[in-house]
């Protein structure tokens, strides 16, 4: 397995509250992994160690070490923005900026004066259509994100996040404030991408870690119980917590 | 009359009988209905004193027109002349003044308070910052006397003087200190708290998924308080700053210490000014026996009401827009 994120001794706490409790994975490259767990045994905290979001909450501490590529991401002189902007996000529910659709997709390259003009445009129709929105969009490029549906909004927040060009998608459960039908396009671009992008995926709904995963880590109370390809996961589960859990046990 | 009077007095006594003996359902309507009357005084207040400004007005409004007391520069009660453009330029010049000093530094301080300080940061700050809300206007005009006056003249009006003379508005023809400029720093900090206070709810409002949204493409902090937090921000911002304009519109006790309370056209932040409430508070119950100075003082009271209720109607209507749009 080519692993494209490591965790080593990874311990994260939020005060005097341990939140992951000695963390160590690979996540592959170019896989999807899906963290699964009950609500409160940090998952979502484990994808905040990964694009350093942990550290935006107060009183957060970590230690530990995160690589990417075998960089250690949490190193004194490592540039926080070139870390996150390797890491797209799809978040809970979608958060449109205040601007119009096509700003929103340009707002990153802008920041990182990545494309101008011309290019600019050709980048933005380019991470539209990898997002699946292009073809609903394209003639209101300058009308405001937030009128567009929820559904279009997550599809647009993905092609945000596409348009800084990172290595990996990170999804903290990006599907559940949406409907079935949007839920189901989230789900299919994030198949389609995973050829090209490493895909951290956290969910709670078991049936959709089941259609998508590659790769399992199954969490409970802060701690890692087990992990490995799906397959094996799922059908030979050899944690009874995991076997626990699979079978709606909590 | 009388009849009238026991009529009234029989009613309320019924009143306050049937309180007694009610059911409780009965004591439940009344509770109700006297909680209303007595929440919608304040309101009524309100109508009632524009009413009772404008009919005070009226005596001066029929030997003048409204334009020749807004657009009139002089002010010489003895002859009858009234003009308010002196006060109402008074005004105008002091607030924007407090303004220009004010609202950079508030929202610096607010996005510090919102965005970069920690929680514990904040615990202290807050409480200090709405405590200096609570400092008594009086006590704001004895430092503004005491400290900020010769202050400016010794300091800041010969600095100006020497440097930036030839700018017009910087022109300095008065050697007191007592001036525009006295009065406009007391202001800023006088309706900094409040500014503060607002900027920082309406900062706080925009939601923490919209700056993660912006941090995660790779933006700095700042870069996200730029385009993103304040960009959402904005109305709430101005709102804050309009709210807090309309404070320094008011202003009286501070202000009127400092200024100089000279009625003429100023020229410079360094001229005497004479504002609004200065005028009414300085002159209301002295001299009424001159003809019509009762309803120009009245007329001037009506202005400044007027101003006010309408910048807090704007900025309460934006306000009130941010808090529902947020809590969707």
């Amino acid at each position: 397995m080519d692993s494209h994120v490591q965790t080593i001794d990874l311990n994260a706490f939020y005060g005097n509250t341990a939140a992951l409790k000695n963390v160590n994975l690979e996540f592959p490259k170019r896989q999807i992994t899906v963290i699964m767990g009950p609500s409160g045994c940090g998952k979502t905290t484990l994808l905040k160690t990964i694009n350093r979001f942990l550290e935006l909450t107060d009183g957060t501490r970590i230690s530990g070490k995160v690589l990417i590529d075998g960089e250690n991401i949490y190193a004194p002189n490592v540039d926080v923005t070139e870390i996150r902007k390797k890491a797209g996000l799809l978040a809970q529910r979608p958060y449109p900026l205040p601007m119009s659709i096509y700003d929103n997709v340009a707002y990153g390259l802008r920041i990182h004066n990545m494309k101008r003009g011309h290019d600019l445009d050709n980048a933005v129709e380019h991470h539209l259509r990898e997002a699946g929105l292009w073809d609903e969009v394209k003639d209101r490029l300058r009308s405001p994100a937030t009128g567009l549906s929820i559904g279009q909004q997550q599809r647009l927040c993905l092609a945000r996040g596409l348009a800084v060009e990172p290595e990996m998608l990170l999804g903290d459960e990006p599907t559940s404030a949406l409907d079935p039908i949007s839920a189901q396009r989230i789900e299919q671009r994030l198949l389609d991408l995973k050829n090209e992008y490493t895909i951290v995926l956290v969910t709670h709904i078991l049936r959709q870690a089941k259609r998508l995963a590659d790769y399992v880590v199954f969490m409970y109370l802060g701690e890692v119980v087990e992990c490995g390809p799906a397959q094996q996961v799922f059908e030979n589960p050899q944690q009874e917590r995991t076997r626990a859990y699979l079978e709606g046990q909590f | 009359m009388n009849n009238s009077k026991t009529a009234w007095f029989k009613t309320f006594y019924n009143q306050i009988r049937s309180l007694l003996t009610l059911s409780r359902g009965g004591k439940e309507r009344f509770t109700e209905k006297l909680f209303l009357s007595i929440s919608l005084l304040p309101v009524l207040l309100i109508v009632l004193l524009v009413v009772a400004l404008w009919l005070r007005t009226q005596p001066i409004l029929e030997t003048q027109s409204i334009w020749s007391l807004l657009l009139g520069q002089t002010w010489h009660p003895i002859k009858s002349q009234f003009g308010f453009l002196p006060f109402i330029a008074g005004t105008m010049w002091v607030t924007i003044v407090a303004m220009v000093f004010a609202v950079p530094v508030c929202l610096l301080s607010a996005i510090y308070l919102s965005e970069y300080a920690r929680a514990s940061m904040r615990m202290i700050m807050k409480p200090l910052l709405d405590l200096l809300a609570a400092i008594p206007s009086v006590v704001y005009g004895v430092w503004g006397m005491l400290a900020i006056v010769p202050w400016v003249q010794n300091t800041f009006a010969p600095f100006m003087n020497k440097c930036f003379s030839y700018i017009p508005f910087f022109a300095v023809n008065n050697p007191t200190g007592f001036g525009i400029m006295a009065g406009g720093l007391v202001l800023a900090v006088m309706v900094a708290p409040f500014i503060i206070a607002i900027t920082y709810e309406v900062l706080q409002a925009v939601p923490t998924g919209l700056r993660q949204a912006s941090l995660a493409v790779g933006a700095t902090q700042w870069e996200t308080i730029k385009y993103i937090v304040m960009r959402q921000s904005l109305p709430g911002v101005i709102a804050g700053v309009v709210l807090g304009a309309s404070r320094a519109l008011g202003e009286t006790m501070a202000v009127l210490m400092v200024v100089g309370n000279v009625a003429h056209m100023p020229t410079s932040i360094f001229d005497a000014a004479y504002p609004l409430p200065a005028l009414i508070a300085n002159n209301y119950g002295e001299m009424l026996t001159i003809p019509l100075y009762d309803a120009a003082l009245m007329g001037a009271a009506l202005i400044l009401l007027l101003v006010v209720l309408v910048f807090n109607i704007l900025s309460t209507l934006i306000l009130r827009r941010i808090v529902r749009r947020s809590r969707r």
